[in-house]
């Protein structure tokens, strides 16, 4: 007896086999190989200033810092400014930071009991002005998605200017993590009366902090 | 989801009438409508990377067997599993059984139209499971007992007021007591309740926009992250998808995210775009412990077989039905099924038979603007006429419109008969209401004319114009040419006066009915 894989894969082969005009399975290997040439929209000026203006559009915030040392002291001030404890769930990622005597930090992922998360990108897109994540003990994607504040730490190096150099950044590991997010801005909706709302499921505000040195 | 389909008709007339509804689809329709213009305004690329869309859409179609097995190995090889559904029932299965066999009690879910479609829901109910719809506008619907109204904006004809009754009465007994009346209060009522329900289930089902063949990953796109949440906190996650959902590569994945968002909601990019392959890594602390692929076919690959394959290419951005009038006029629900608007009027009589639901492909007035902003380029308007062709083929059409057709058939093959038949038609009708400019009603038609006035035809009939500007770059002879159309039209219409006056009272009634049913062809059909 046949399955349903089976009888499906059959009847769409069957659909398609009349017009197959793609041509052979050898070309569709070397398309998986290599895709064909993709339109990317042109991007005008500088990297940086495009990612923050994207960024911004979807609602995230945005600041820069000189050196890494400085990061401690940039993300105590915005949690001060906002008036939210100093108190941060940090991927294990950044544990070598000295996060210094202010903040009140642990390390590791979460289960909705940590209001902040300060998490490191694998990169940022200019093109989108998104920040991308991968998953890892690293990095645990629970970070990305549970806190109310969510702080995404960027290195200059890191912005890329379009999606697809991210497959590129992507393939080199060799391996593809279990998640890849995306993240273009705070959580929100439109779901009641099409009036757009920040904070439904995920974090209320994204801020970024890239360092420039 | 059971289908009301058969009876879009008297549906459409309430909803025409539902001063409240109106009022909601105005609103959003101009909401998507504008913002979407905006951005595609900004992206002087965007018509290239429709045309784009389209060929990659068309070449995995025509390579589908190839690429849904390479991406089935490729889920395979990162440790998920994949499962074929032939049919609904084969898709509701599959999932009950992986629910049973991880002893889940719980489900919560991200937002998929496949599972409405296959009525996942329902048949996880019925076999004890907790379900909880985690989108917000699905989570509403699901407190209200209704089917979406829209394939982005599900609870677009809900009012906040009917939203924070439902929420009373689901919530108090939580500790919830008080009737909310601002959005922040209601989304955050939600955000809480919810938070412990992504927390405590076993199971998190979500769709997916894109499947890839590259990496075995499927991509969900969000702005509440509640699919992100759905797929990282349970310790399983199911995908369900159909079969049409694979794209080949990362890069086909971009191009098509692209259009995305810019036609759905005119964003450029979602809050979240997400990736998920396979189950947790062995050091990841947290995401689930399995990851499972549910295909399902359900009638698509019968799709792909026949004259509405380009259907399959639709990516599901909602954009046909935020420009659609007739949505606009009428909302979701009056569509009966799943799928509204054009592409619903498409998907829902190939799915459930013309029979059912043949109504929906007639509610069109082929007036484009769906092809026109369809981010794949799919042919809408030729899609539907495609099944107004079977219905009367099938002789499903009304007995009277079917005889209207022949009867306008055989006129449009005689344009000797035609054109002066319409210009007598068009003068007569003229003449009789030149007073007021319109017709407040006519005898044959009152189900038309009660809800509206025929305005009385003024100036020339189309052939005329459009044969007036056919010619018109011949300049030395247009003058004359004009002239001349004139005077046969003249001598045409002395004739059928004079040596035709005993039948002329046929001609008139027929040259009417003509021209009522032109009118119709334009304006739309009657409604009941
Ligand atoms: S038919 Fe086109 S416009 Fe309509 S939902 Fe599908 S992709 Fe979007």
């Amino acid at each position: 007896m046949s399955t349903a894989r089976e009888r499906i894969l059959v009847r769409v082969r069957d659909a398609v086999a009349g017009g197959r005009k793609d041509g052979s399975r050898a070309e569709l290997e070397q398309r998986m190989e290599q895709a064909p040439p993709l339109i990317r929209p042109k991007l005008h000026g500088d990297l940086i200033a495009r990612f923050r203006e994207k960024l911004m559009q979807g609602s995230g915030t945005f600041e820069q810092c000189d050196t890494p040392d400085e990061v401690p002291a940039v993300v105590f001030a915005y949690l001060q400014t906002n008036g939210v404890a100093a108190k941060i769930r940090v991927a294990p990622a950044l544990q070598d930071a000295a996060w210094g005597e202010e903040l009140e930090v642990s390390y590791g992922n979460t289960r909705g009991d940590h209001p902040v998360s300060v998490t490191p990108a694998f990169c940022a897109v200019a093109e989108t002005g998104s920040v991308v994540l991968l998953s890892s003990d690293k990095s645990p994607t629970s970070l990305n998605f549970l806190p109310d504040v969510h702080i995404v730490i960027v290195d200059k190096d890191q912005v890329v200017s379009h999606i697809e150099d991210v497959w590129v950044k992507l393939r080199a590991l060799g391996e593809i993590p279990r998640t890849v997010n995306f993240i273009t801005g705070p959580s929100k909706t439109a779901d009641v009366e099409q009036t757009l709302q920040i904070g439904a499921h995920g974090p209320r505000d994204l801020h970024v902090i890239l360092i420039a040195s | 989801m059971e289908s009301h389909s058969h009876d879009f008709k008297r549906a459409a007339a309430r909803a025409v009438v539902d001063e409240q509804l109106k009022g909601a689809l105005a609103k959003a329709q101009d909401g998507f409508v504008g913002k979407r213009a905006q951005v595609v305004e900004t992206l002087p690329e965007f018509e290239q990377l429709r045309e784009q869309g389209k060929t990659i859409g068309d070449h995995v179609l025509a390579n589908l067997d190839y690429y849904l097995e390479r991406y089935e190995a490729a889920v395979v090889k990162h440790g998920g599993q994949v499962h074929w559904a032939e049919t609904s029932e084969d898709a509701q299965n599959i999932v009950r059984d992986i629910c049973k066999r991880v002893d889940a009690k719980r489900v919560i879910k991200g937002k998929s139209m496949i599972s409405e479609e296959v009525a996942l829901n329902e048949a996880l109910e019925s076999s004890g499971l907790d379900v909880v719809e985690s989108d917000l506008g699905e989570y509403i619907l699901q407190l209200a007992k209704e089917p979406p109204s829209h394939i982005i904006a599900p609870a677009i004809h809900k009012t906040k007021a009917q939203i924070a009754e439902l929420f009373y009465n689901a919530h108090r007994k939580l500790g919830y007591d008080k009737k909310l009346d601002s959005v922040p209060d209601l989304v955050n009522e939600a955000r809480e309740v919810l938070r412990s329900r992504y927390l405590e289930a076993d199971v998190g089902i979500t769709g997916a926009n894109f499947l890839i063949a590259e990496t075995g990953s499927n991509i969900i796109v969000t702005n509440e992250g509640n699919g992100d949440l759905s797929c990282t906190l349970p310790r399983v996650h199911i995908v369900t998808a159909s079969i049409d959902k694979v794209v080949p590569t990362l890069d086909d994945a971009s191009a098509l995210l692209r259009l995305l968002a810019r036609s759905a909601t005119g964003q450029e990019f979602t809050s979240y775009t997400t990736l998920s392959t396979g189950p947790r890594r062995a050091a990841d602390p947290d995401g689930p412990e399995e990851y499972h692929v549910v295909l399902v076919d359900n009638g698509r690959t019968e799709m792909l077989a026949g004259e509405f394959r380009e259907m399959l290419r639709c990516i599901r951005c909602g954009a046909c039905m935020n420009h659609c009038p007739v949505y606009g006029a009428i909302g979701g629900h009056s569509y009966g099924w799943v799928y509204p608007g054009p592409m619903g009027s498409v998907l829902t009589p190939h799915f459930l038979g013309l029979k059912e639901a043949g109504d929906l492909a007639n509610a069109c007035t082929l007036n484009g603007r769906c092809a026109s902003v369809c981010p794949m380029k799919i042919p809408l308007p030729d899609l539907l006429r495609e099944h107004r062709r079977h219905q009367f083929e099938a002789k499903l059409a009304p007995r009277m419109a079917s005889f209207a057709l022949a009867y306008w058939g055989f006129l449009a093959k005689r344009p000797k008969l035609y054109q002066p038949l319409t210009a007598l038609g068009m003068r007569v009708m003229g003449m009789l209401g030149r007073r007021k400019g319109r017709f407040r009603s006519l005898p044959m038609v009152g189900s038309w004319t009660d809800t509206r006035d025929l305005p009385a035809p003024q100036g020339k009939t189309f052939y005329k114009v459009w044969r007036k500007q056919r010619t018109l770059p011949v300049e030395t002879k247009m003058g004359n040419k004009v002239d001349q159309g004139k005077g046969s039209e003249l001598r045409v219409f002395a004739f059928l006066t004079i040596v035709l006056a005993p039948i002329l009272a046929v001609v008139l009634v027929g040259g009417y009915g003509l021209l009522v049913w032109m009118f119709q062809l334009i304006a739309g059909p009657p409604t009941q």
